[in-house]
This record gives C-alpha cells, sequence and structure tokens, in this order.
C-alpha cells in the first residue's frame, strides 16, 4: 500500500486547474450556445454577493479553487488504488457529476443564501432560481451537459496526473 | 393613406416603455404588443404589433367596455393608463425596472422585467389578462410549466422567461398562454410580473410591497434624470418628453442610440415600406451629439461619442449607414413572410438592407460630431486622431463617387448635393481640428479638395432657374435634407441662395404645416406614397429662426409639437391629411429635431449666439 505522502499535490492542483478550466469552458460554451443556464461562477458568487459582475468574478475563482481542490481528492483515489487512467478518472467523473445533479443541486436552496426556497414563494433575500433535480430547470440538456463536463473533468486527471511523478510512477 | 383595422392599434395610440437596453410597445388597451428581449434588436417576445392574430400579446385591461386616458407619471418613463367603466376604474400602470447603478449592487435584479400594477380606485371592476408570448417573431409557441409559488417558467435557447401574478392565472389548454379573471374592489392593488433571464439561473420577481418600491425607484430614476436637463426655453414640457424619450432608446451597456424600437410599421399602409429602424444611424451623429450636450447630458453624450467611434473603427475608413448597438455590421435584411405586418402591410422586414449603401454626408455627420465633442471636451484620443485622419483621407478619395444619399433610396446612386457638402462639412472640421492642434492632416490636400468639392456644389448643386438647391446634380428637384447646409455651417441661412431655397421648399414640399422630405412622386425605388417627414418639419422651424422670422418658428414648432400623440411621441411620418403616424414608432431623430428646433429657437430669442462653426480654411 502506498502512503498517501506519495500524493504529488502540485500535479494534481495543475491538472486540476486545467481540467476545471476545460470543464469551466465546456459550460460557458453550452450556456453561450443556448443549451442550458447552468453557471457555476454564477451561482457560487451569488452566495457571497447580490452584485451581478462581482458574484461572477468570485465565483469564478472560488470554482477554480474548488476544481483544484477535487483533484487533490481525485489523485488521493488514484494513490489508493495504485492506478491512474483515462476511464477510471472518466468514472469517478460520473460518480462527481451525478452527486452533484442527484444530491447537491435539490439541497442548494436550503445552503445558498440568495437561493428561494423549493416549497415557497421567493423573498426579498432569496431570490434566484432553485435548479430542481437534476439542475432541471436549468433546460433539459443541463444534466447531460453537466455530466459531459465532469467526466472529461475526470478523464483529463486520470490521463495526466501521473505525468507528475508521485507514487504512480 | 391611413387603413382601418379594428384588429390593429394606431401607431399614435402607443406608448412606450423602456429600460435602456430594451423596450416595449403598450396599447390604449392595455396591451403590450411589442417587446424583444434581451436587446433593442433581438427577436420578438410579442409581436402582436405587426400581426393581430400570431404574433402574441399581453393584456390587462377591463372585461367591459371602457373608456381610457393615460399618461407618463410626470417626467418619467412610467406609463398610467385610466379606464372607467360603468362600474368603477381601474388603473394600469406600465414599466421596465430601472434603478442608479448602487440599487443593482444590493440586490440581485432578473435581466429584464415589464412590471404591471393594476388596481382599482373607485368602485368594482373585474379585470382581464391574456399573457401570450410568441417567441422569436411568433415562430415558437412557448409551453408554460407551471412551478406553484415560483410562477410560470419557459426555458428556451438558454434564456428563460417568467411570469409572476398576484392575478390568479391558469394555461390555457396547450400551455402556452396564461389567462385570469379577478374582480377588483375600491382600494385593491395586484402586481403582475414578466422577466427575461438568460445564460444564468433566473432572479424570480418579488410583487407586492418589493414591486412598490421598484415602482418608486424606477420613479425617481426617471424624475431624477429629467431633474438634469438645463433647457428653460419654449415647448420646455416637449423637450423633457424628447429626452426621456432619446434616454429610454439608449442602449446603456454602449451608449449607443437605436432609431425606434420597431421595425416594419408601415411608412404607407398597404405599401412595400417597411425596415427595421431598432439599429443606430451615423446620420444626425452630430445633432445628436448636439442636442445629449445641449440639454447638459454630459455623460450621456461622451458614452455616444464612445460608441460612435468604437463602432465605425472596425470599418473605417469605410463608414457603414447603420450599425447594431455592439458596432456589428452584419444586418442583412430578410422578410417573415409568416407575419402579416400591421394592418396587412407586408413585408416585415429584419435586419437592413441598407446597411451596405454608400452615405458619403455620414462622413460629414461624423467628424461633426468629433468637433461638437472637441469643442466640448477639449480631448481627443490618439486612435481617435487616427482614425479621424483616415476618413478625411477617405473623403478626399471618394467625394466625386455617387452615393445613395441620406434617406437610402433603393433607386441607385446619385450625385447628392447634400452629400457633397457634407464631404465639404468633414474636410473643414478636420481642417479647422487641424488648426487648433487635435489633428495633424495635409492640410493643403484637404483644402485643395474642399475647393473643389464647394466649387462643384455650388456650381451643379444649385439650379439658377429654380433658384433653389437641389437634391442631385443638374437635377430640378428639392430635399429638405438642404435645410441642414446652415446647420452645418455650409451657408449662412440669410445668404440669397438659402433664402429662395427655402422658399422653393415650401412651395413644394409643405403640406399642411409638415415638410415631405422629397417630392412625394420622386423615384425612390417604391410606388406608395409616404407621410410628411417630423423631422424635416423641425428642420423648418430651425431655419425660421436662423432667419431671424422667431414669431414664426415658435408658432410653426408649436404646430408640429400639435402633431405628437396624447404622451408627446412621434413617429417617423405623418400623414398630412389625417395627422395618423406612419412608420417606425418612436423614432429617436424625430425628437432629435425637436430638441434641436426648441434650443435654436431659445438661443434665437435670447439673442445669444447659435452654434459657432469655425470659418472656412
Amino acid at each position: 500500500m502506498t502512503s498517501v505522502f506519495a500524493l504529488n499535490v502540485g500535479s494534481a492542483l495543475l491538472w486540476g486547474l486545467f481540467a476545471t478550466g476545460l470543464l469551466t469552458l465546456l459550460m460557458s460554451a453550452s450556456q453561450g450556445l443556448g443549451w442550458s443556464r447552468m453557471s457555476f461562477p454564477y451561482m457560487i458568487g451569488s452566495m457571497f454577493t447580490s452584485h451581478r459582475g462581482r458574484a461572477m468574478g468570485i465565483g469564478f475563482g472560488a470554482h477554480l479553487a474548488f476544481g483544484m481542490s477535487f483533484a487533490v481528492l481525485y489523485a488521493l483515489v488514484f494513490e489508493s488504488w495504485q492506478w491512474a487512467t483515462w476511464w477510471l478518472g472518466g468514472l469517478l467523473g460520473v460518480f462527481h457529476g451525478l452527486f452533484l445533479l442527484a444530491v447537491l443541486m435539490p439541497m442548494l436552496p436550503d445552503l445558498h443564501p440568495r437561493m428561494a426556497s423549493t416549497h415557497h414563494g421567493p423573498t426579498p433575500t432569496r431570490q434566484l432560481e432553485p435548479p430542481g433535480f437534476l439542475a432541471l430547470n436549468y433546460g433539459r440538456s443541463t444534466p447531460v451537459l453537466t455530466l459531459v463536463g465532469h467526466v472529461v473533468y475526470g478523464v483529463l486527471l486520470g490521463l495526466f496526473y501521473p505525468l507528475g511523478g508521485g507514487g504512480l510512477l | 393613406m391611413s387603413g382601418t383595422d379594428d384588429r390593429y392599434v394606431p401607431i399614435e395610440d402607443y406608448a412606450v416603455i423602456g429600460d435602456c437596453a430594451s423596450a416595449a410597445l403598450v396599447g390604449t388597451d392595455g396591451s403590450i404588443d411589442w417587446l424583444c428581449w434581451p436587446r433593442f434588436d433581438s427577436p420578438s417576445v410579442f409581436a402582436a404589433l405587426l400581426d393581430a392574430e400570431r404574433g402574441g400579446h399581453f393584456q390587462v385591461r377591463p372585461s367591459r367596455e371602457y373608456s381610457v386616458e393615460r399618461r407618463y407619471m410626470g417626467d418619467t418613463n412610467v406609463l398610467e393608463t385610466t379606464f372607467t367603466t360603468d362600474t368603477g376604474v381601474l388603473r394600469l400602470t406600465d414599466l421596465m425596472p430601472v434603478g442608479p447603478p448602487e440599487a443593482y449592487r444590493r440586490e440581485l435584479w432578473p435581466t429584464h422585467e415589464i412590471l404591471r400594477r393594476v388596481e382599482c380606485v373607485e368602485g368594482t371592476v373585474t379585470v382581464q389578462v391574456v399573457c401570450e408570448p410568441r417567441l422569436e417573431y411568433a415562430q415558437l409557441d412557448p409551453s408554460f410549466d407551471d412551478r406553484g409559488p415560483h410562477g410560470f417558467f419557459y426555458n428556451y435557447d438558454g434564456a428563460v422567461l417568467v411570469v409572476r401574478s398576484e392575478v390568479p392565472l391558469a394555461p390555457s389548454s396547450g400551455q402556452s398562454a396564461l389567462h385570469g379573471d379577478q374582480t377588483l374592489r375600491a382600494g385593491d392593488r395586484h402586481f403582475l410580473s414578466l422577466t427575461y433571464d438568460d445564460e444564468a439561473p433566473a432572479v424570480l420577481p418579488l410583487l407586492g410591497d418589493h414591486a412598490q418600491r421598484k415602482l418608486a425607484r424606477t420613479i425617481n430614476y426617471w424624475r431624477d434624470w429629467a431633474a438634469q436637463c438645463e433647457y428653460e426655453g419654449p415647448y420646455r414640457d416637449a423637450v423633457v418628453r424628447s429626452a426621456l424619450t432619446l434616454k429610454l432608446m439608449t442602449f446603456a451597456p454602449s451608449g449607443a442610440i437605436v432609431a425606434a424600437p420597431t421595425t416594419s410599421l408601415p411608412e404607407a399602409i398597404g405599401g412595400e415600406r417597411n425596415w427595421d429602424y431598432r439599429y443606430c444611424w451615423l446620420r444626425d451623429a452630430a445633432l445628436t451629439l448636439r442636442a445629449l450636450y445641449e440639454l447638459g447630458y454630459e455623460d450621456e453624450g461622451r458614452a455616444f461619442f464612445s460608441w460612435l467611434l468604437h463602432a465605425t473603427r472596425l470599418t473605417a475608413p469605410d463608414l457603414h449607414v447603420m450599425y447594431d448597438v455592439h458596432g456589428n455590421t452584419h444586418l442583412s435584411e430578410r422578410t417573415l413572410s409568416h407575419l402579416e405586418g400591421y394592418r396587412a402591410s407586408p413585408p416585415v422586414r429584419v435586419g437592413n438592407g441598407a446597411h451596405d449603401q454608400l452615405q458619403l454626408d455620414t462622413y460629414g455627420e461624423l467628424i461633426s460630431a468629433a468637433y461638437e465633442f472637441v469643442q466640448r471636451e477639449h480631448a481627443l484620443d490618439d486612435w481617435h486622431r487616427r482614425l479621424l485622419v483616415s476618413l478625411g483621407n477617405e473623403v478626399c478619395a471618394r467625394w466625386e463617387e455617387p452615393d445613395e444619399g441620406i434617406w437610402e433610396v433603393r433607386s441607385g446612386r446619385h450625385h447628392h448635393t447634400f452629400s457633397k457638402a457634407m464631404c465639404w462639412v468633414a474636410l473643414e472640421r478636420l481642417l479647422a481640428l487641424h488648426e487648433e492642434g487635435y489633428v495633424s492632416i495635409p492640410a493643403d490636400r484637404y483644402r485643395r479638395e474642399a475647393t473643389k468639392i464647394r466649387a462643384a456644389v455650388d456650381e451643379h448643386g444649385y439650379n439658377e432657374e429654380k433658384e433653389s438647391y437641389v437634391a442631385t446634380f443638374g437635377g430640378d428637384r428639392l430635399d429638405a435634407s438642404l435645410l441642414l447646409l446652415p446647420t452645418y455651417g455650409y451657408e449662412e441661412a440669410t445668404s440669397p441662395r438659402m433664402k429662395s431655397t427655402f422658399a422653393r421648399i415650401h412651395e413644394e414640399l409643405a403640406q399642411n404645416g409638415l415638410l415631405h422630405r422629397y417630392p412625394p412622386d420622386t423615384n425612390d425605388g417604391f410606388t406608395s406614397e409616404e407621410g410628411a417627414f417630423g423631422l424635416c418639419s423641425f428642420w423648418d422651424e430651425e431655419m425660421f429662426a436662423r432667419l431671424g422670422r422667431l414669431d414664426e418658428a415658435r408658432e410653426k414648432l408649436g404646430e408640429t409639437i400639435g402633431y405628437a400623440n396624447d404622451l408627446g411621441l412621434f413617429a417617423e411620418e405623418i400623414d398630412p391629411d389625417t395627422g395618423t403616424f406612419l412608420g417606425n414608432f418612436p423614432q429617436a431623430f424625430t425628437h432629435v429635431g425637436l430638441i434641436n428646433a426648441a434650443i435654436t429657437i431659445s438661443k434665437a430669442e435670447e439673442a445669444t449666439p447659435l452654434y459657432q462653426h469655425p470659418e472656412p480654411q
């Protein structure tokens, strides 16, 4: 069994940044093309401020940070399995995406200080449209696009994380 | 020229509301018949204006017969329509919420919203609501998703419409329309809201007291803005209304001003003169800038000038006739044959085929705007200088070419006198800026070309027999644009040539106190007969003032303002026989004309100097 100390944090963060960038690019493209209204930066940033522009800025930074942190988690899984490959990363991405859509999204109105409750109308402090189950409220293609984005994220980490050395090499 | 079709409200019966990025037309029947989101030139959400059956509308009105009065709430763009029935009085307040920048920092705002307040002020009235969006110019029938307390949602193309209402609404059988009826008693007050968001989760609109605060904030925003108007001369109310209308048609993110928020309202009922005006014309750029600065709206003036140069930088040294609000020029024209057109006057066109015409006068108008800007701001960026010089060189190279002219006729290119005179204006303004040290140009070459242009205009643009400047070189037809020659400093209004031109224009173009832009039988590529041009009538009154005929100027200005609708708004054209409106509505340039005519008359009355033009170099 390899110790977690074999974890290459630098590689995880680097490729995590890259993978999150690509995930953000895919989601932004799907918004621009009119396929979905899911905006991770806006949803995260609006937790901190009502100002739309600032929310996008804060949310973009926070999403990158989350993406890099998750990359460390992925790396820990790779290290614990002593194995990393693109499809294993992709499988982790499927789990990650499904968890986000099926568990986190329905919970979001309880966690997000500006999101309207699913059961009550909007209030002066809670006006943001809740995503609903699988985030379907943001467009019918949203679950598929979110899943694809996270699979791509996992595939990239599975593919590139081992290049950075660490216990896997 | 006007037709009757009960399915359509007369153009003058519409009011406009807006949020400085998009606008809606509201009829005296409480129906929003035109709305494009997210910007002025986006596909429509409601288009009953152009097809009463298929277009879609959002109507709030009493269920019984009524008489109607309406007004804007003071100096605002908040509309109040009062319906009086035999059982009571219902008041409908319509607005697109806006606020000062700090308001957008404090709370979440939908990207766009129409807020409607319906209140019973007397007796008992049953109110009837129909909300029937037909998206993408009535090519998409939405199917609303009922999300209970959050309202009705419709997702399309990465955007979402949300309808929330305190009047209970129920979807129609196909879910594509929402209907509601409710009996209100004196003191009852309900809000309805339609919002638009895209590329992100929607911001759900709040009703009740919060909506009331939003209404108050919007009223304050417009009142504060109107209060900055420094004009104190005659017809101040009409000038302030015109300024408010211009502000409403300003696309705030870029500073561009659209010519009108509508497309294809016909210039001749049953004719084919239907154009898309939801773009920004370079024509009148200098006069628009002058109007903004003279009224004291310096921020709007700077933003407009900045848009002018940023937009034209993309195509310089070629200038297009029009640009969209972000400066794009891909405005190719297409016909929406599934819409029957206002009062069955097809075609309905979107985009504008005139965008790639050659209109040489735009060089003079743009460079005059730059000159106007420098006189007020005393500054010019380096890239502004380079851009202006490239435009000047283009004028030197192309002024001898024929063009389509200021009216964008579709009957081919000609040597238009006004276009050539504006080429002279362009070079003269650049020479003046050169003398003042703002640009560096080959002055000798510019002087030579300016002299040649002036000689050509004086020789070929003036018809000795007719004793008048004429529309085209060697021609004998008149054109109201020639009234602008003194405005741009080409010739003094009191010169013999201008005086006789003024007299001829009155003889041949005036009808019932209004002016046609050119003789109605001119071959402009169309057979139908158009109305009188509101803008030209205001140019006429400026000429009276420049000639020192101040009483006539003031009286005629009052007469022309009398053609405005009950809210003080103008369309592009007016039927001189009936006074009904024709063409797109409301029309920014007509309101610019009103403002400039009033300012010119006011200055002349106070004996303060009119706008100073540089001495010819």
